[in-house]
């Protein structure tokens, strides 16, 4: 059971790598945790989309109406982006340099349709890692595995007990 | 989310590292404060840190973290801060650090440009990560502790050695009065030569083996230093004079030496920041002395006719100018900025007008008329007008009080001693007499070159630096003015102010940029030369509360919950009158500057004027130039008093001439 949680997390996390979604900072952020922090990549990864959601809310207000402040919209895009390379997140990155870029161009269109690919890569992510956090070994989840296994440790010593004692 | 402080940090003495390395057990425990605005980063931070085994303390604020190292001065072996933070500008609150508790500072961004990384360097911090951060990078910096450890041990050897050296100087000759004097040479350098070598060893002895607690560099003693260093020269400032000027108790020259050749330092990085002002908004520090002979003298001025007129509070303006005096004369008193507060103080109602000045701004005539001094817009014979205004609000100054006046002379002080550079010399030459009015009056003449903001700066004695060409040297306090403005001109667009020489006015001008307010703010909250040398003048307590809030005001610009006066004055300075000033009202950085400059620039004082000198842009930049000592003074100052005040400070009190500017 345990194992084949192990094997199914270490699956998700290659594809994750692999397709680019993330990228060797999350691995760098799993190294950090141990037995005291067991869920730290989960609970950074947890505040980073709420901490980041007001990013999201700003920059999609100042793309509303305009006059347009690039600049602006370009330093909002700056502090999200640099959240986002905290936590490993590379699409997402790439898709807020490419914003930068329309920022840089005072493309207001270009500004729009990159922040669109921003929100998708965003919410992609979360969906991706909210299910890897579920099948990847975390306190909440080894504590159930490990209740779970003491009681059938128990339970085996028991019978084994049992058995000797002749009942079985 | 707002982190504070962890329960982490303990107060602990210096002697708990050699403790922790004589027990092998370092770096573990390594007391590391990291400041950065992003939670997850800070989190992250702090878990790849608890896993080298440091002790960590977190802070998503620049002004808790500054104010818990300053509770706490030894608590910290080590900062790490992020560049880009709301609040406060990574590289200000680096500058404080270094001023105040001289601890390595460690800065991070994701920036990796080049010129960033320069920033990073020229404000002396010791390492530069790019984000996003590995634990490898994180694991060696106690070598920065041990690094930094290791040098002031080595500059207080080498200071001891100096000390000496005038200590047996002096002792020496009346010892061999009996000698012939061929012998009196002879022995005299020989045994001096001795006595130092003992006294060497002695000193090294006892400082080494003494664990000396660390000195604290509070405002007051930094302003009794700057005021020492002032009065002996730069050049001439040897730690065992300085030491007998400041007459402290308990301070040793060891601990003098090594704070003066951090101010040195210092001085050197304003001068050769000011250089590299392109985009830099704590760029503040260009010359050292440009910057204080300018900022000085404009500042003080500035804020004498900005308070006059109600735009700055008068504590701002007495910030201003301690900022600027302490910047731009980095051998001249700070008297100015102490003038200045008082004129701040006096002038706060004109400075309420200043908003509204700022409106009408395209209409010189009203404005200037709203603006006691401050021509909004710069004509001929408004110009004219101005010197006569400014001329008027030096006296106005005078008549404030006897302060100002000294502040005057002091800024005349500074101006002179400001000659070495041309621009800037010129402020105050004429004002040796001390009499504020002097020196402000002679401002006419400089407005020739740079319209009204000459004025001001001839006040300061620092008229030529604004435009190079246009400022005439001859009014010492429009030098100070055109010297900012100068300096803010060479930055970038944002703040035509000045680009002249003095670094400050190009920090200054640069907050003026709206989008740099935050940033501009901060830096000149970074601007430690200001702060010393607004603290020197601070004599009263009344100034020192102008000056904090002053300072405070700036940093609350950032939070764009400056009331206009401070959006009043520094940014109107810098750019566009206009459109800049519509967006002071957020931050004193506004470029009002901007028409100003470049009007300086142009050299054509009287075109200039006329087309852009809006007088909130003048105000402004004299502001601004204040604004970069301000914050640094009020950055100080803080420490001692409440923030609420710095809104109000930031008036123009201290901006004398704008009264005369004619409308």
């Amino acid at each position: 059971m345990e194992s084949q949680k192990k094997r199914q997390a270490a699956y998700m996390k290659k594809n994750l790598l692999d397709q680019g979604y993330l990228d060797e900072q999350f691995a760098h952020l799993e190294e950090l945790q141990d037995d005291a922090n067991p869920n730290f990549v989960e609970e950074v990864v947890k505040s980073f989309y709420t901490d980041s959601a007001r990013f999201i809310r700003n920059i999609e207000v100042a793309l509303e109406n305009g006059p347009y402040d690039f600049t602006k919209l370009d330093n909002m895009m700056y502090q999200f982006k640099g959240s986002s390379s905290s936590i490993g997140a590379r699409r997402v990155k790439r898709q807020c340099s490419m914003f930068q870029e329309c920022c840089y161009a005072k493309n207001i269109e270009g500004c729009r349709n990159t922040f669109q690919g921003v929100k998708q890569e965003y919410a992609t992510l979360k969906t991706k890692l909210e299910t890897y956090f579920q099948v990847s070994p975390s306190l909440n989840n080894s504590n159930k595995h490990l209740y779970a296994t003491t009681l059938f440790v128990c339970l085996n010593i028991f019978s084994k007990k049992l058995f000797q004692a002749k009942l079985l | 989310m707002n982190l504070v402080a962890s329960s982490s940090v303990s107060w602990k003495s210096n002697s708990n590292n050699s403790d922790r390395v004589e027990k092998n057990e370092f770096p573990a425990g390594l007391r590391v404060l990291v400041v950065d605005d992003d939670p997850t980063c800070l989190r992250i931070l702090e878990k790849m840190l608890r896993n080298c085994h440091y002790e960590v303390t977190k802070s998503n604020r620049a002004e808790i973290a500054l104010s818990m190292l300053r509770e706490n001065r030894n608590g910290f072996d080590i900062v790490i801060s992020d560049v880009h933070m709301p609040d406060m500008d990574g590289f200000k609150l680096l500058e404080h650090v270094g001023l105040e508790m001289d601890l390595p500072v460690i800065m991070m961004s994701a920036d990796d440009s080049k010129d960033v990384v320069m920033k990073g360097v020229t404000h002396g911090a010791c390492d530069y990560l790019i984000k996003p951060v590995r634990i490898e990078a994180l694991k060696n910096i106690w070598q920065h502790v041990i690094r930094k450890k290791k040098h002031e041990w080595k500059d207080k050897d080498f200071e001891q050695s100096t000390i000496v050296e005038d200590g047996d100087q002096h002792q020496k000759p009346p010892e061999d009065v009996d000698y012939s004097s061929s012998a009196n040479e002879g022995n005299w350098k020989s045994s001096k030569r001795r006595k130092e070598e003992e006294d060497e060893t002695e000193e090294r002895d006892d400082t080494s083996t003494l664990k000396k607690p660390r000195v604290v560099w509070s405002v007051e003693l930094h302003q009794q230093f700057v005021q020492a260093v002032n009065q002996l020269g730069i050049d001439k400032a040897v730690p065992k004079k300085i030491l007998e000027l400041m007459n402290v108790p308990g301070l040793t020259r060891e601990n003098v030496a090594s704070h003066l050749q951090k101010y040195r330092l210092y001085l050197r990085r304003l001068s050769g920041v000011s250089q590299h002002q392109n985009g830099l908004n704590d760029s503040f520090m260009g010359h050292p002395e440009a910057a204080y002979g300018t900022m000085t003298s404009f500042s003080g001025l500035e804020l004498q006719a900005l308070a006059a007129t109600g735009q700055l509070p008068a504590q701002s303006l007495a910030t201003f100018q301690a900022a600027a005096l302490g910047r731009s004369a980095t051998k001249s008193a700070i008297s100015m900025p102490l003038v200045d507060q008082r004129n701040l103080f006096s002038f706060e109602n004109p400075k309420l007008r200043y908003p509204e000045g700022q409106q009408q701004l395209n209409n010189s005539n009203k404005q200037i008329n709203l603006l006691h001094g401050i021509p909004t817009t710069m004509e001929p014979k408004q110009l004219a007008d101005l010197h006569q205004s400014s001329q008027s609000f030096v006296a106005m100054n005078m008549q404030g009080n006897a302060r100002m006046q000294q502040n005057n002379a002091l800024l005349m002080h500074m101006s002179q001693q400001q000659q070495k550079q041309p621009s800037r010399g010129q402020m105050l030459n004429e004002s040796s007499n001390g009499q504020v009015s002097q020196p402000p009056l002679s401002m006419p003449q400089p407005l020739s070159s740079n319209g009204i903001p000459a004025a001001i700066l001839s006040r300061n004695g620092i008229v030529d630096n604004v435009r190079g060409p246009v400022y005439n040297p001859v009014s010492p306090a429009s030098s100070m003015v055109d010297f900012s403005l100068n300096q803010t001109t060479e930055l970038q667009n944002s703040f035509p102010l000045v680009s002249s020489n003095s670094g400050m006015s190009t920090l200054t001008s640069k907050r003026l940029l709206p989008e740099e307010v935050n940033s501009d703010i901060k830096g000149s909250r970074g601007f430690p030369v200001g702060y010393d040398i607004f603290e020197e003048l601070h004599q009263q307590k009344s100034q020192d509360w102008g000056i904090q809030n002053v300072g405070s005001a700036f940093g609350a610009s950032d939070h764009s919950g400056i009331p206009g006066t401070l959006d009043v004055s520094p940014s109107m300075l810098v750019q566009q009158g206009i459109s800049s000033m519509k967006k002071n009202g957020q931050n004193g950085n506004s470029p009002m500057g901007g028409p100003q400059l470049n009007l300086f620039s142009g050299g054509n004082l009287l075109t200039v004027k006329a087309e852009q000198l809006p007088d909130t842009s003048y105000q402004s930049n004299l502001f601004l130039e204040q604004f970069g000592q301000d914050d640094l003074m009020s950055a100080i100052l803080k420490q001692q008093e409440s923030v609420g005040e710095v809104e109000t400070e930031f008036g123009f009190d201290g901006y004398p001439p704008l009264d005369n500017l004619p409308v």
